[in-house]
């Protein structure tokens, strides 16, 4: 109780430095949350956008990830039905999952032969209502919801395609694309003003074999023939009308991406076999769920006829850029950390050594009067603890204010993984491990910093601190 | 009052190192505090009067030669023993008062007691006594700052009693003091002692306090000249303390 007395009238005494030294070490800690904030929206972000992408945990052939990418015949799930159903009836894992689908991913050809244009893309077939559903998953808040899957609702034989592909395609006209550019010396809509290519009677007839059950649908005019080799090594094509056109943000993905119904593209791949998926999507309503959820599944997935072929992956392991975007930012978060502490190392250090030559007279009579060494460490290890404890507690409050300031003030960022300007948001408590190790390992620091003076403090000899001058 | 001395000091010596110099302070001192008596440390700047008190203050260690203060040989005792000893046994008087300057004077006075882990009833008791012993009953509130040099000394004082120690060690206490106020601190620290029966070293090197001593150690260049006892005076022998009046005698 003494020390404590003492320790607050001391840091009161030079209230200028001490003040000083404590808007120091606020200013340090509210960089550093400001900085936790923009990282753990960030994080948050990203990981909405790649798991509505992809859901949480995706079950596949467990060579798929490695070699499959481009081999669905060699590399699917033939019984992906009764994994869909064994999930969603799971008793412990059915109440902690919201979506299981199904999907198929496919190398192919696309062409716009009536542009004379085709190109490679990497088809893949997606139940659209589910889709829909994991489109809507917002866990963190994030401001900007995405829209309904264009695909929902729309006839069998609807696709998206990125917004790359109809550059290259030139559908940007006929998709009402704006700022879409074209080669030079191309019209924008070939279709009105240059000569009509006609589908190659060997590719119409593969289409119409392959569309036989289905009448094609109406739609704006932008339509694809989608090429590619059926699981039995024949080709096959799809007539498919383009309904809308996706910015997928990477510009290699946005140059290959055609999403289709997921049958459509089975009956692509697969003909009248069977059908497959190379992937089984699950998405949970709580990420903190994903490792319970994780064990779950493969306890399932080894129940199955057949479940030893399989693999449960999470959605980071699927997405090595965000694991390896969250290491960057915790790198660099463990940089900005390192570089503040320093400063506040220093900051606090110079105080307290500033202090013991102050008060070496101070220091000697205490002693003289029976502290110990041990005392006198404690109560300038305790100055240097209550000084970080204050900092700490003005810089998380002028952290959560500064933080409001931004999230109200309208500022916007393209994040990574998205395609579309979002309000600049900082998370300042939304990470509370991080908040707290923040806050605690720079009171720590500060604690820290008073060692050294409280050491020599306590090894002055008494004669020669009363003789102080 | 007890009849064991204050502190026995036996050939002690004393360096300190002045750059690449050795400066001896104290050659080979041999001295009997007796208990309960005012003893005055008379010499002029130089003389190892302060270096002598620190010894007996426990605040410093002798190079040569045994200290025993209370009955306890200071020597071996390890550095935390020695403080806490000192908390228990001995109080201190300075010349620049080094009062707490962040603490009241009812803080000032209770800081000890804290640190004897007295509980707070019994301390909040004694210090309000042993205020208004010293006269500043009004002035518990007052920081240091507040206070006048012979306040602060009077707060000093009563700091150094509060524990009721077996000896207490006075640097010069009167040395900050206009001649009137020295008087005056030197009057009540004399009342204290006879009051409580503790054992007073004092320093100084004016010769008026010689009146107010019950014995008067005069030194020079590190060595005792004289020891002037109320009963008797004699002649200093710097040989191992064999010829140094035994406890009770000194006592009588």
């Amino acid at each position: 109780m003494a020390d404590l007395l003492l320790a607050v009238r001391n840091l009161l005494r030079n209230r200028r430095r001490s003040a000083s030294t404590l808007i120091a070490l606020a200013i340090g800690l509210t960089s550093i949350l400001l900085f936790s904030g923009f990282k753990a929206n960030l994080g948050a972000t990203m990981l909405t956008a790649v798991v509505r992408a992809g859901g949480h945990i995706q079950v596949q052939h467990r060579d798929y990830f490695l070699f499959g990418g481009g081999n669905p015949g060699a590399y699917g799930i033939a019984g992906y039905n009764p994994l869909v159903q064994a999930i969603r009836n799971d008793a412990v894992l059915g109440p902690l999952v919201s979506v299981v689908t199904p999907m198929m991913r496919f190398g192919g050809l696309a062409g716009n032969f009536e542009a004379g244009i085709s190109r490679t893309v990497i088809g893949t077939g997606y139940v659209a209502e589910d889709v829909s559903r994991m489109r809507q998953w917002n866990e963190y808040g994030i401001p900007v919801l995405r829209p309904k899957f264009p695909l929902e609702d729309t006839p069998a034989d609807s696709a998206i395609v990125g917004v790359g592909v109809a550059r290259v395609l030139q559908l940007c006209a006929p998709l009402q694309i704006a700022n879409c550019p074209v080669p030079k010396g191309t019209a924008a809509t070939p279709a009105k003003t240059g000569p009509v290519k006609k589908l190659p009677d060997d590719i119409a007839a593969l289409a119409m074999s392959e569309n036989a059950a289905q009448p094609a649908s109406k739609g704006h005019g932008a339509r694809l023939e989608l090429l590619s080799s059926s699981a039995r090594g024949a080709p096959n094509v799809a007539a498919l009308n383009v309904v809308a056109a996706e910015d997928q943000v990477f510009k290699e993905l946005d140059e290959v991406a055609v999403l289709v119904h997921l049958g459509h593209a089975q009956r692509l791949v697969f003909g009248r076999a069977p059908p497959q998926a190379t992937a089984v999507m699950v998405l949970l309503p709580k990420t903190a769920n994903l490792a319970a959820a994780t064990a779950r599944l493969e306890q399932i997935v080894a129940g199955l006829p057949g479940g030893g072929d399989l693999a449960v992956r999470s959605f980071v392991e699927l997405n090595p850029f965000y694991a390896q975007s969250e290491k960057l930012f915790d790198f660099i978060f463990g940089f900005i950390f390192v570089l503040i502490g320093g400063i506040v190392l220093f900051t606090v250090s110079n105080t307290m050594n500033t202090a013991v030559v102050e008060r070496t007279i101070e220091i000697g009579t205490l002693r003289a009067i029976g502290l110990r060494q041990s005392g006198i460490r404690r109560l300038f290890l305790l100055e240097g603890f209550m000084l970080g404890c204050a900092g700490a507690v003005l810089g998380l409050v002028m952290a959560v204010l500064l933080g409001e300031v931004v999230n109200i003030s309208g500022l916007t960022w393209l994040p990574p993984g998205s395609s579309e300007q979002l309000p600049l948001q900082l998370r300042v408590l939304g990470d509370g491990p991080i908040v707290a190790g923040t806050t605690f390992g720079l009171i720590a620091i500060a604690t820290l910093s008073a060692w050294w003076p409280a050491l020599r403090a306590a090894q002055l000899k008494i004669v020669e601190a009363l003789r102080h001058a | 009052m007890s009849i064991e001395p204050a502190a026995i000091l036996s050939g002690v010596t004393k360096s300190y190192q002045m750059d690449a110099v050795e400066v001896p302070v104290l050659r080979g001192i041999d001295l009997l505090i007796r208990p309960g008596q005012f003893t005055v440390l008379l010499g002029p700047s130089g003389s190892g009067k302060t270096t002598l008190l620190n010894m007996v203050g426990c605040v410093d260690r002798a190079d040569r030669g045994d200290v025993v203060v209370a009955g306890q040989p200071i020597n071996t005792m390890s550095d935390d023993a020695l403080a806490d000893f000192r908390a228990a046994n001995i109080g201190f008087i300075f010349q620049n008062f080094n009062l707490i300057p962040v603490l009241t004077a009812f803080e000032n006075i209770e800081y000890p007691l804290i640190l004897a882990g007295m509980p707070v009833d019994r301390r909040r008791r004694r210090v309000t006594r042993l205020l208004a012993a010293v006269g500043l009953a009004d002035h518990a509130a007052n920081l240091p700052g507040q206070l006048s040099g012979g306040q602060r000394q009077r707060v000093a004082i009563a700091r150094a009693l509060v524990r009721r120690p077996k000896l207490v060690i006075a640097d010069e206490p009167t040395a900050n003091l206009d001649s009137r106020t020295g008087e005056a601190v030197l009057n009540l620290m004399r009342h204290m002692q006879l009051h409580y029966k503790i054992s007073f070293l004092f320093s100084s090197h004016d010769r008026s306090l010689m009146k107010a001593a019950d014995d008067l150690v005069t030194m020079k260049d590190g060595v005792i000249q004289s020891i002037r006892r109320k009963a008797a005076e004699v002649e200093p022998d710097n040989d191992a303390g064999s010829t140094l009046p035994a406890p009770a005698d000194d006592n009588g």
